[in-house]
């Protein structure tokens, strides 16, 4: 038995008659549980899992190796020396992207929940081009968001670098803050915002003492996914970046152009162990992420 | 009701203006681009043509084109075909959270250090040669990378969280007593999942179809790194359209395309969704 069961919901495919639900149970155990450890399905979850962290494995062993290639010849944390001691221009990247992530992901959750507030709770004229103009950015390949704002940031004449870079990752965080909050919104009981008003509270601290801290967990996870996001972005950063606005991801980018670099093996175990930290923190906010990515 | 009115649009105000003004305005630009003459250095001269529509029709542009729909086909039915799965046994597992996380883990890892990896496990003096090399199966190296299985491998491994993850949250939402009931009234198991299953989640599996389709259909950065040159897809296009030969109405019409093939895929995913819920299939 899984641990929560399933109502029976009246659909469309079968109808029993509702007394006979409570009575009737049906033989479960047989029928999709017995081969369920050995499943076909099961077999290639865990297959599809194994190809996804394989090549992670495979780079953070070899950054262990103590020559450049791929071929073992001994252990050494050589690497992991040069990528914190010698790596100024990685870390004045990692800077860069930390400061993008962070600002961005602030005003993405503010713009994001707001607005979900908005679309959620009231009816309004515009309503339906703001849902779909907040759909759109996040179905579009990067190529063609990147090469609008680069087009975009030269027509109206804004210089290239943190400010462009700033915006563009606020653009394609939007949506996504935006779909994590409606979601929880879903959950929410309109007639407590009612309770309040009643009880005398004005539009602003309805929002304030009740709204914002019940959401507070769907604020925080959608600021950490804009986080992330940001961070990861390379594409669109590739082509709205200046001189001197490097990110990581672009930083990268130039040190993997020609073939194998240790130092970046270093680096992949240091940025897997901190996601892994993040998502373990926040597991509890999983399946909501899920349901919006 | 004109209050109500009135906090809405408060509410949704800022966010709105963003998006028209960093999403709206430059993808309107793009479209009017498409029908200008190009500029001598980049950019752009103010004057209507139909040229740009014209150069698409190119051979060798259409060679690209036609491959980019190949390769994108085929990646896209392989990732479905592997998240289908993995959607039915993270939904009946009762560990969701645990499997959740070792799909997120690698899906947040640097999309560039994840494809690092399959360069330093593919390339000539990668992994796997220097593996077989050494245990003296091969004699000299095997050309695994530079090639169109290198991009679809990684086009693939890219993007099938995006598919299990909008399929795992429908396949969670469906009833699966309905399946036992199917059984019971005499469907065999296969039948039960043809005819009860896949249908309930129809608007998951078109989520995941166009969530994978459209980002590997404007894929740029894995066939730039793991494919040859003759691996180059439309994004590889646009991108050199606007930095080499700058020729940004070309450029434009290509990013059109794509994007009205994606909102394509939007509505379709909106109309589906809402037929579900017309039929009350979830919930």
């Amino acid at each position: 038995m899984s641990k929560k069961r399933p109502k029976l919901k009246p659909t469309t495919l079968v109808e029993l008659p509702k007394e006979t639900v409570g009575v009737y149970r049906p033989p479960r155990q047989q029928v999709f549980r017995d081969h369920r450890r050995f499943g076909f399905s099961n077999i290639v979850l865990v297959l599809v899992i194994l190809f996804l962290f394989m090549p992670l494995f495979v780079v953070i062993t070899y950054s262990f190796n103590a020559s450049k290639g791929m071929r073992w010849t001994g252990f050494s944390l050589q690497w992991y020396y040069k990528l914190f001691f010698e790596s100024r221009q990685l870390w004045r990247a990692f800077l860069n992207s930390f400061i993008i992530a962070i600002t961005s992901s602030v005003v993405a959750t503010i713009l994001g929940s707001l607005a979900a507030i908005g679309i959620k709770w009231y009816r309004f004229k515009s309503r339906s081009y703001i849902q779909v103009i907040s759909f759109l950015p996040m179905v579009l390949p990067e190529v063609i968001i990147g090469i609008s704002m680069l087009i975009f940031f030269s027509a109206v004449k804004i210089p290239l670098g943190m400010f462009s870079i700033f915006v563009a990752h606020t653009t394609f965080n939007l949506p996504f803050v935006l779909l994590l909050v409606s979601a929880r919104l879903d959950e929410f009981d309109f007639s407590i915002i009612e309770a309040a008003r009643d009880l005398g509270a004005t539009e602003r601290q309805s929002l304030t003492k009740v709204v914002i801290p019940s959401i507070a967990p769907a604020l925080l996870s959608s600021m950490l996914m804009a986080i992330t996001m940001s961070l990861e972005d390379f594409v669109i950063t590739f082509f709205v970046a200046g001189p001197g606005s490097t990110t990581l991801p672009l930083y990268v980018y130039s040190m993997i152009r020609y073939g194998v670099s240790p130092v970046v093996n270093a680096l992949s175990l240091v940025l897997v162990l901190g996601i892994m930290v993040i998502a373990l923190t926040f597991r509890r906010f999983l399946k909501t992420i899920a349901a919006s990515s | 009701m004109k209050r109500e009115r009135q906090l809405g649009i408060i509410y949704s105000a800022p966010m709105g203006l963003w998006l028209t003004i960093f999403f709206l305005i430059p993808i309107s630009i793009i479209v009017i681009y498409s029908f200008l003459k190009k500029g001598l250095y980049g950019g752009v001269e103010w004057q209507f043509t139909l040229k740009a529509y014209q150069e698409m029709f190119n051979p060798a542009f259409l060679k690209v084109l036609w491959r980019t729909l190949w390769v994108s086909v085929v990646a896209t039915a392989i990732t479905l075909l592997l998240a289908l799965p993995c959607g039915y046994a993270m939904a009946r597992s009762r560990h969701q959270i645990f499997w959740l996380a070792l799909i997120i883990v690698p899906f947040w890892t640097n999309s560039l250090i994840r494809i690092y990896a399959w360069i330093a496990i593919l390339s000539s003096e990668g992994f796997i040669n220097e593996l077989l090399l050494s245990l003296g199966i091969i004699k000299e190296s095997l050309s695994l990378i530079y090639n169109q299985q290198a991009v679809i491998t990684v086009l693939v491994y890219i993007n099938i969280p995006f598919a299990i993850l909008p399929l795992f949250t429908t396949i969670d939402k469906f009833d699966f007593q309905l399946l036992e009931a199917a059984r019971d009234l005499g469907a065999t198991k296969r039948k039960a999942i043809f005819k009860v299953l896949l249908p309930s989640i129809r608007s998951g599996i078109i989520t995941a179809l166009i969530f994978t389709f459209i980002p590997i259909f404007g894929a740029y950065t894995t066939p730039l790194l793991v494919g040859g040159k003759d691996s180059y897809m439309i994004g590889n296009i646009i991108v050199d359209q606007v930095t080499k030969t700058r020729n940004w109405p070309l450029a434009s019409a290509f990013s059109l395309i794509i994007t009205l093939l994606s909102t394509l895929g939007v509505i379709w995913i909106l109309v589906s969704g809402m037929q579900d819920k017309a039929k009350g299939v979830v919930k």
